[in-house]
């Protein structure tokens, strides 16, 4: 998409747009703290292996007899673990830390994935109508006469099929990413293809046509930037979608191996020790995940308030 | 419009055709339905004689055709874990799915548009900040985690309400409800709420921004100056107004429903087909595998197909597919 | 009038207690997963033989220690002068819940059932040529040569009506390919102690205890069998007081059930061990680093791993006690089993290292683990934890978890280079361990013995096991064969798994060493 943007247009309304921005960003407490709780979150799983007081997965620092050691507190051995260690013996906190790196990277790759995906279908689908609409529109009935859990099941499951079995664990993130950004690219089809003919029956883009402006422009030009709040909107929900899908597919027995567990996968480890007292297993785990994703969230909301000039 | 109905219905048969594609393909994938069906003991000639008699050696085509006349006929063969015919034990769960289903759904509906309106309307009140505020976090939380949380705090230690399963059910025909019985309603509430949430919200952002949206247009703008009064502008026009995305974002939310129920029908032990499906993925049952996907791929389509024709009655300006062509 | 009065009040009062006291037994029993059939030769399945045992009975039966018992059988022996004939003399004056009465004719009927093409339990009866019937109660068994361990294939073959099967077009067993519904998948007309009144496949079924059932009545005269497939959903049922016992406790569940007023937790070795395999043929592994050779084919590299893998850790942290660890691959159920068998070397890394160095592998090599996530006790967190102590000598393993219905395929086809597995041992003999595990992998021989091990020397000696009459020497063939696998190091064995039973206050059961509780065994303070 990018290559065939305009670049004097795009600088122009850029400009705009990012000074409003900012002055709607510095009038917004939530979206500050939004952003700062996101930034911490994110900059923690880049910067993992140099704040985590343990390498949770070195089987050199790994030892069973720390397990279930409580928050705050020395195992058996001497180990102290702040939030705790978990039933392998590992440090809650750095597997956190870890963790967040896989979900994010799934998250956020498949999100990627399927926006890029959905939304260039969608002006397609939405400013040529006809055939071409028929047929992007129809497919995108059949993704999403599936539940997203069960497309990403079938695409797990036809990979499972595909590589040899040695290769599956080492090959599971990229089909995670997948199986996740095929299950969710309909959704921005559908609402950008709406809006876009909803724009395309207006004055401006009949005029637009009339005087002979290129369909790409027209598309790039006035029809993106009308639907990029939806699309933002969607997105947003769907980077916290993603990484929630991502421990239901944990949950449900297929995801990333436990050996290299992602917040999902510890939160669905954690959920076997609700009723036994172990509760820091499950707890920081999902604080982690709620933050993540109510911090994008809120990001997102106000980022369709800032992007929508109407609502100011 | 005649036509245009009869022109989705062609679209319609296509799609369900490639959803039975899809599903068949899945099971040519996912597992080895034989090695799940074998015992402990069984030997390769024993599960090769197995593979050869349920045909699972013939060509793809072969198999896709017989599978797909059978499907047709409503014949999807024997479950290979329960041993009875598909046909019969979708049924048999459909009613406890679809009483579930449209619980949610309703709450999700009354409550999603009813908190909508609200923040629309008091943008600034703290009441509003809160609720939305809630409601991101209610989609942060993965639906297994709200389930499993309900249940600890309204089963085990309040001890208000039952855990699991549908509690006393009445048979009406081949209709078996929970609706008729106090436990039977009991049971209902957690895994509606949990059920529920998701689309609540949803439904909940989507009011409140078309409405803010629709607020700020000029007819609205107008209304006011003609001096309607603020009950009539919000309601009656406002209001309506924002039914268009909500209908299309409503009906493709009933896919989100569907895919909620297999966990929260899991956690719950609600006996419905959700999760009828996921104990059958879990030994490739493949013929009721391939029945849910063809359900499924079915209800979406008809959902589809309705809310298409909404558009098209709501708003005639919108000129679905090729009809466009013209203008 | 006012004494009248209280007279029938007083009656009132006794009719209705005794009433509630009939109706109070009435049991509501928690599972994972529900029977897979009502047809009693369909599957040889736990979950469904122990569902069936409730409504069909066997010829014979056994006992929490694993010892034979008399049930339909009243006796049976080796017929005088012929080795080969096993005799059978069947209980008198027993009816099936229809009202048919139990003959020789029956057992006949239903081990030819049993025997027949779609049945999952003939393997079991292999063995037998034929079966028939000297009077109403007596009936003999052809068996193809000396069958001294037979009985032990019996106690999960439940015995049908000839009339009703015949009736109702039973003769054969469900068939998938047929496209039909076989008329016993949900109707029953056994022998046991319960009648099905009502079945909702992995919902709900409901038994009322058999009046006219030869045994003693049981305590339990209701029981409401609920499969409740998540943990957490499970135990929540329990302690909300949704049903009285649970019978697939997590392990971690235990402590906190078990101080929960009102609960108690009954805990017992279940006869099945949990081990590692691996490729021991030459080919190269498939998933290693190390392209030219098999590092596990290397006898230095598997005594490293036995050294280095600390079962005394995982049985107090992954099983939070409930296991008995072990080097042998056998329960101590099994005949055969002896305490120098069942010892472990101490943990010694050091050691380990130094075998890795002289094997070749001082920098270790990579592999992957595969193993299943659903089907054993903490599967997974076994698999986690051995991963973590083979890291410690250089060995990298990718650990790949799946549910057992996908893990199955890549064990059976041999698509695996080290894995998990668990066996248990119905028949309560070595040879059963021989026979799958241990034979080079041949036809009806080593179907599980997925790490291609093979000596043909002990292949022999397996295979005289099964027709030897002299116990004795069969003890000491079993011993021979034991030694070698263990000098060998065929298995990497954790640990024998326990099982938990949790149910309210005022009910006992103990746990079953094949995890198939009896209803009629509650007891009810």
């Amino acid at each position: 998409m990018t290559d065939i943007t305009p670049s004097a247009p795009k600088g122009r309304f850029a400009k705009i747009i990012d000074s409003d921005i900012f002055f709607s960003y510095r009038t917004s407490p939530v979206a500050i703290v939004s952003s700062i709780v996101a930034a911490i979150l994110v900059l923690a799983a880049i910067f993992a292996p140099w704040i985590a007081p343990y390498d949770p997965f070195s089987p050199r620092t790994l030892n069973l007899m720390n397990g279930f050691t409580p928050p705050m507190s020395e195992s058996m051995l001497g180990a102290f673990f702040i939030f705790g260690s978990d039933h392998q013996g590992r440090d809650v906190f750095s597997a956190i830390l870890y963790g967040s790196r896989v979900s994010l990277l799934v998250g956020v790759s498949a999100v990627m994935f399927a926006m890029i995906l959905g939304v260039s279908l969608g002006l397609i689908a939405g400013f040529r109508g006809g055939l071409t609409d028929t047929v992007i529109m129809r497919i995108a009935d059949i993704q999403l006469s599936f539940p997203s859990i069960l497309i990403a099941l079938l695409i797990f499951g036809i990979a499972r099929g595909i590589l040899p079995p040695a290769q599956q664990e080492n090959m599971a993130i990229f089909v995670l990413i997948f199986a996740i950004g095929l299950s969710d690219w309909a959704q921005f089809a559908r609402t950008v293809r709406g809006s876009t003919m909803v724009e395309r029956q207006k004055d401006y883009v009949s005029a637009a046509r009339i005087i002979g402006v290129k369909p790409i422009f027209i598309l790039i030009r006035h029809i993106l930037p009308n639907v990029l709040g939806p699309v933002l909107v969607i997105g947003t929900i769907g980077l916290a979608l993603a990484i929630i899908a991502e421990a239901t597919l944990s949950f449900l027995g297929v995801g990333v191996p436990p050996t290299r567990p992602s917040l999902g996968t510890l939160i669905r480890i954690g959920q076997q020790f609700l009723f036994s007292g172990e509760w820091w297993i499950l707890f920081f785990p999902a604080i982690t995940l709620v933050l993540l994703a109510l911090s994008v969230n809120l990001l997102g909301d106000w980022l369709r308030d800032a992007l929508n000039p109407r609502l100011r | 419009m005649l036509a245009f109905i009869f022109k989705r219905l062609g679209q319609s048969i296509i799609v369900m055709l490639a959803v039975a594609l899809i599903s068949f393909i899945m099971f040519r994938y996912v597992g080895d339905p034989v090695a799940s069906m074998v015992s402990q003991e069984a030997t390769i000639a024993d599960q090769e004689l197995l593979r050869e008699r349920l045909g699972l050696n013939d060509p793809f085509y072969v198999q896709f055709f017989r599978f797909i006349m059978n499907a047709l006929q409503g014949n999807f063969g024997i479950s290979y874990r329960l041993q009875t015919p598909v046909a019969d034990l979708i049924m048999s769960r459909l009613p406890a799915t679809i009483e579930l289903a449209l619980t949610s759904a309703t709450i999700a509906l009354i409550v999603g548009i009813v908190a909508g309106v609200f923040t629309a309307l008091n943008r600034k009140s703290p009441i509003a900040a809160g609720i939305m505020a809630f409601s991101l976090i209610g989609v942060s939380l993965p639906t297994f985690l709200i389930g499993i949380g309900l249940i600890y705090i309204f089963a085990v230690e309040l001890q208000w309400l039952p855990s699991f399963g549908r509690g006393q059910v009445v048979d009406l025909g081949w209709w078996r409800t929970g609706f008729l019985t106090e436990t039977g309603l009991r049971s209902l509430i957690l895994p509606a709420i949990t059920l529920s949430l998701f689309q609540m919200t949803l439904i909940m952002r989507l009011v409140r921004a078309e409405m803010l949206e629709v607020l700020r247009q000029d007819y609205i703008k107008f209304a006011r100056a003609r001096g309607l009064s603020k009950r009539a502008i919000n309601f009656s026009h406002a209001l309506k107004n924002t039914m268009v995305p909500v209908i299309t974002i409503a009906g493709l939310q009933l896919g989100s429903i569907i895919t909620g129920a297999l966990i929260t029908e899991t956690v719950f032990q609600w006996p419905g087909i959700g999760s009828l499906f996921l104990s059958s993925v879990a030994v490739v049952d493949v013929p009721v595998m391939a029945a849910y996907l063809i359900f499924v791929g079915f209800v979406f389509v008809i959902v589809n197909l309705i809310v298409d024709i909404l558009y098209y009655v709501v708003d005639p300006r919108l000129r679905v597919g090729g009809s466009s062509k013209g203008h | 009038m006012a004494n009248k009065l209280t007279g029938i009040v007083a009656v009132l009062l006794a009719s209705s207690v005794m009433i509630s006291a009939a109706n109070a037994e009435t049991l509501r029993w928690a599972r994972q997963s529900d029977a897979l059939t009502l047809d009693p030769h369909s599957q040889n399945q736990g979950v469904t033989h122990t569902f069936n045992h409730h409504i069909y009975e066997t010829l014979l039966d056994r006992d929490v220690e694993g010892n034979l018992q008399p049930r339909l059988a009243t006796d049976w022996y080796v017929k005088e002068g012929d080795e080969t004939v096993w005799v059978f003399e069947l209980r008198e004056g027993v009816t099936f819940h229809g009202g048919e009465e139990f003959t020789a004719e029956d057992v006949v009927f239903s081990i030819e059932r049993a025997k027949s093409d779609n049945s999952n339990m003939r393997q079991l009866h292999a063995d037998v040529v034929s079966v028939t019937a000297v009077d109403d109660y007596t009936v003999e068994f052809q068996m193809a040569g000396p069958s001294p361990l037979y009985p032990n294939n019996v106690t999960n073959t439940f015995i049908m009506d000839k009339g009703w099967s015949e009736a109702n077009d039973l003769v054969g067993v469900q068939d998938f390919a047929a496209g039909e519904e076989n008329f016993a998948v949900r109707n029953t007309n056994g022998t046991g102690p319960y009648i099905l009144t009502e079945r909702d496949p992995d919902v709900r079924s409901v038994m009322t205890v058999n009046e006219n059932w030869w045994g003693d009545a049981p305590a339990v005269t209701e029981i409401v069998y609920t499969p409740i497939s998540d943990s957490a959903t499970r135990i929540a049922a329990l302690l909300s007081g949704e049903v009285d016992l649970v019978q697939d406790v997590p392990v971690q569940d235990i402590e906190r059930l078990a101080g929960s007023p009102g609960i108690k937790v009954e805990t017992g070795p279940e006869n099945r061990t949990i081990y590692f395999g691996y490729r021991m043929d030459d080919a190269p592994l498939v998933s290693s680093n190390i392209t030219d050779e098999n590092p596990f084919a290397n006898p230095l590299v598997r005594e490293a791993m036995e050294l280095v893998v600390d079962r005394n850790a995982i049985q107090q942290v992954v099983m939070r006690g409930q296991s008995i660890p072990t080097c042998v691959n056998m329960p101590p159920f099994v005949a055969g089993w002896t305490e120098e068998l069942d010892a472990c070397p101490a943990v010694d890394v050091e050691r380990a290292r130094q075998l890795m160095e002289e094997a070749g592998y001082g920098d270790g090599f990579s592999v992957t683990l595969d193993t299943p996530n659903d089907r054993y006790v903490n599967d997974e967190a076994i698999a986690q934890a051995v991963v973590g102590m083979l890291g410690q000598i250089g060995i990298d393993v990718t650990l790949a978890s799946r549910p057992v219905a996908q893990h199955s395929p890549l064990i059976l086809n041999n698509e695996t280079d080290f894995y998990l597995l668990g066996w248990g041992v119905p028949t309560f003999d070595s040879a059963y361990i021989f026979n799958d595990l241990v034979h080079t992998k041949d036809g009806n021989y080593g179907t599980y013995n997925i790490g291609l091990y093979s000596n043909p020397e002990l292949d022999e000696k397996i295979q005289s096991l099964g027709t030897m009459t002299d116990l004795e020497a069969r003890d000491a063939v079993v011993a021979e064969i034991w030694d070698q696998v263990q000098e060998d190091r065929v298995f990497l064995t954790i640990h024998v798994q326990a099982l938990a039973y949790a149910m309210k206050d005022g009910l006992t059961l103990a746990v079953h060493p094949e995890n198939q509780p009896r209803m009629t065994d509650v007891v009810i303070d």
